[in-house]
């Protein structure tokens, strides 16, 4: 630990380090300066050899991503940056933004370089005035310096950068839903394909990155391939299509841990290491019993699964869905299982955006029936109705347009199967009279449930 | 029903000076969405009826987009202060929950209602992305970090004193 020295928050903690006069001492810009004189696709092609995958949740490489746009399209293309940091638990995005702006966008305007883009909307949730007020201030300043506008430091090359703000609905993350929202309708994920690429904002090609992808632009531009390989995890060798986990990440830590924060580190590094190393371990000298290990939609790892690495690889080993946002919430052991299990429903039946009907449904009902075990009128076979709303709603069964129910089911799925003797116990105790009943029994009423 | 315009010229001209940055009008939606939020603290029907006329849409566009986000008050302004207190997971680990109860409890309103003097709006927030400083609360454009009863009580205090 003591000897990884982080790249991504070096400039955090210093004294206006949101302003461009600090972020030039440190070296700003020069990697924009160094990019503008190279080509465009010699800059995508650094970026891909890299192995950077995107940060906001899956992982696709994001020297791909760019490949995927049209050769000889005549324009415009757009960009995208997804600052609309959402996910229960993830933080990063925040802390780039506020206090270290210039970072951002001196690896938007390389991306939108290499990506032969003309206009880029951050699409900024709305919780988030801060960062508004200085990613604001940061493009007003690179407007001032020549790093936007038409012809940037006498490339030839012009963009324009805008701010687009969100109004509180956690869909908007989803690329797609944030595109539909960027063009003023509901923020409906649209159907794949035609990706983002071929036809996005406004019908024309588009780049949809994350906050800190777009960080780690700007340090391999001026770092170099080799030393973001230089840590990680490698790519298996017997599996020529696993793109490896390569760079640093972001780790955001919360819950019950001694120092909750973000934590920069390879990727690779174990949950266990960043509770206690970075952490201070779990607080008040209590064990953990559950650990959510990327963000409340990866699902959730038990006590015994500490040692999962946080990888792009890792939690799926144990049964999460994936890395996700790499934010890790801590739960001590006085934690109720079913109360994370509620909490976590009740998010997901809030933030279902309606289109598809399994997400819509099914969250709802898991609320209501999670609701119902809570108040005491649980009954054993309500577990294996919240599996099969678990087990049917995704993309993964295939029953919807866009990830998010997949990230409502393996909360239900893992908490069930991993703590299946706790929900058991506290359906016996609080229902004793009723908890072998099978017979139909009255839904929550929604409004009780929210 | 009156038919009273309610977008002021300075609404119009701040909504207006969005329509360079985007290839149509439609995407000012949520940015006029917001302007007039800002000025008014809902967004009336008629409203939605004057920036459709501005952007060129039928009203019943502006209005589908603004009734996705739950995030548009139509009925009636909300508070001088609109405040969002977490009750995800991070900060529901760390009491938010019961912060949230507290100052419900103190205000004498529910989640989404406004309080008699028309001070403050509370509301709950589903993750503010500020999980380091569990439990938190955005008012208006200010987090408030770490909170518990005693710091929502200062925060309560604070509002009712203000002018």
């Amino acid at each position: 630990m003591a000897t990884y020295e982080p790249v991504l928050l070096a400039n955090i903690g210093r004294e206006n380090s949101h302003t461009r006069e600090v972020y030039e001492q440190t070296g700003g810009y020069q990697a924009l300066r160094k990019s503008l004189a190279m080509s465009q696709l010699d800059v995508t092609e650094q970026v891909k050899q890299s192995g950077l995958r995107g940060r906001g949740g899956a992982g696709f490489p994001t020297g791909l991503k760019w490949t995927f746009l049209p050769k000889d399209h005549p324009g415009p293309i757009y960009f995208c940056l997804n600052a609309d940091e959402s996910e229960p638990g993830t933080f990063n995005n925040r802390i780039l933004m506020e206090d270290d702006p210039h970072q951002v966008i001196e690896g938007l305007i390389i991306s939108c370089y290499a990506t032969r883009a003309t206009t880029a909307y951050i699409y900024l949730r709305f919780e988030y005035p801060k960062a508004y007020r200085r990613l604001q201030a940061a493009i007003d300043e690179c407007y001032a310096a020549g790093y936007l506008g038409q012809n940037i430091l006498g490339s030839g090359y012009s963009l324009d950068i805008y701010l687009h703000r969100g109004a509180a609905a956690y869909i908007c993350g989803e690329e797609t839903g944030l595109i539909e929202s960027l063009e003023g309708k509901r923020a409906w994920p649209r159907i794949k394909p035609p990706f983002p690429a071929v036809e996005g904002a406004f019908r024309k090609p588009t780049v949809v990155n994350n906050v800190e992808t777009a960080a780690c632009v700007r340090h391999i531009m001026e770092k170099g391939v080799e030393w973001f390989r230089g840590m990680g995890v490698q790519p298996d060798p017997s599996n020529p299509r696993d793109p490896g986990s390569l760079g640093p990440k972001l780790y955001c830590l919360s819950g019950h841990v001694e120092r909750p924060g973000c934590y920069e580190a390879p990727l690779g590094i174990t949950v266990r290491q960043l509770i206690d190393e970075y952490g201070g371990g779990v607080w008040k000298g209590r064990q953990a019993k559950a650990v959510v290990p990327g963000g409340i939609s990866m699902g959730l790892l038990g006590p015994d699964e500490l040692d999962c690495p946080l990888d792009f690889a890792g939690p799926g080993k144990y049964g999460c869905l994936g890395l996700g946002t790499a934010a890790v919430v801590v739960m001590d052991d006085t934690v109720s299982i079913v109360d994370y299990l509620h909490n976590s429903a009740r998010f997901f039946a809030h933030e279902s955006c309606g289109q598809c009907t399994p997400c819509r449904e099914g969250t709802s009902w898991a609320l209501k029936i999670l609701s119902r075990i809570k108040a005491g009128r649980g009954r054993l076979i309500d577990l294996q109705l919240l599996l099969e709303i678990g087990d049917g709603i995704g993309i993964i069964p295939g029953s919807t347009i866009c990830g998010l129910s997949d990230g409502a089911a393996w909360p239900l799925k893992n908490a069930i199967r991993k703590f299946r003797g706790e929900f058991e116990e506290y359906i016996r105790k609080s229902n004793p009279s009723g908890y072998n009943n099978t017979e139909p029994v009255p839904a929550m009423p929604m409004e009780s449930v929210h | 029903m009156s038919t009273e315009r309610v977008l002021t010229d300075q609404m119009v001209a701040e909504i207006k000076a969005y329509f360079p940055r985007y290839p149509n009008r439609q995407a000012v939606t949520l940015p006029a969405l917001h302007i007039v939020n800002e000025h008014l603290r809902h967004v009336p029907l008629q409203a939605v009826v004057e920036v459709a006329e501005l952007l060129g849409l039928a009203p019943a566009q502006v209005q589908d987009t603004l009734s996705f986000y739950g995030f548009f008050k139509q009925d009636a302004p909300g508070g001088e202060t609109r405040a969002w207190v977490c009750r995800s997971l991070s900060c529901a680990l760390r009491g938010g929950e019961e912060v949230l109860e507290h100052m419900c409890k103190r205000l004498g309103v529910r989640p989404g209602e406004t309080t008699a003097d028309g001070k403050l709006t509370l509301e709950f927030g589903e993750c503010l992305g500020a999980c380091e400083y569990a439990p938190c609360m955005l008012a208006g454009e200010e987090l408030h970090t770490c909170l518990d009863e005693s710091t929502a009580d200062k925060f309560i205090d604070s509002m009712r004193s203000s002018s």
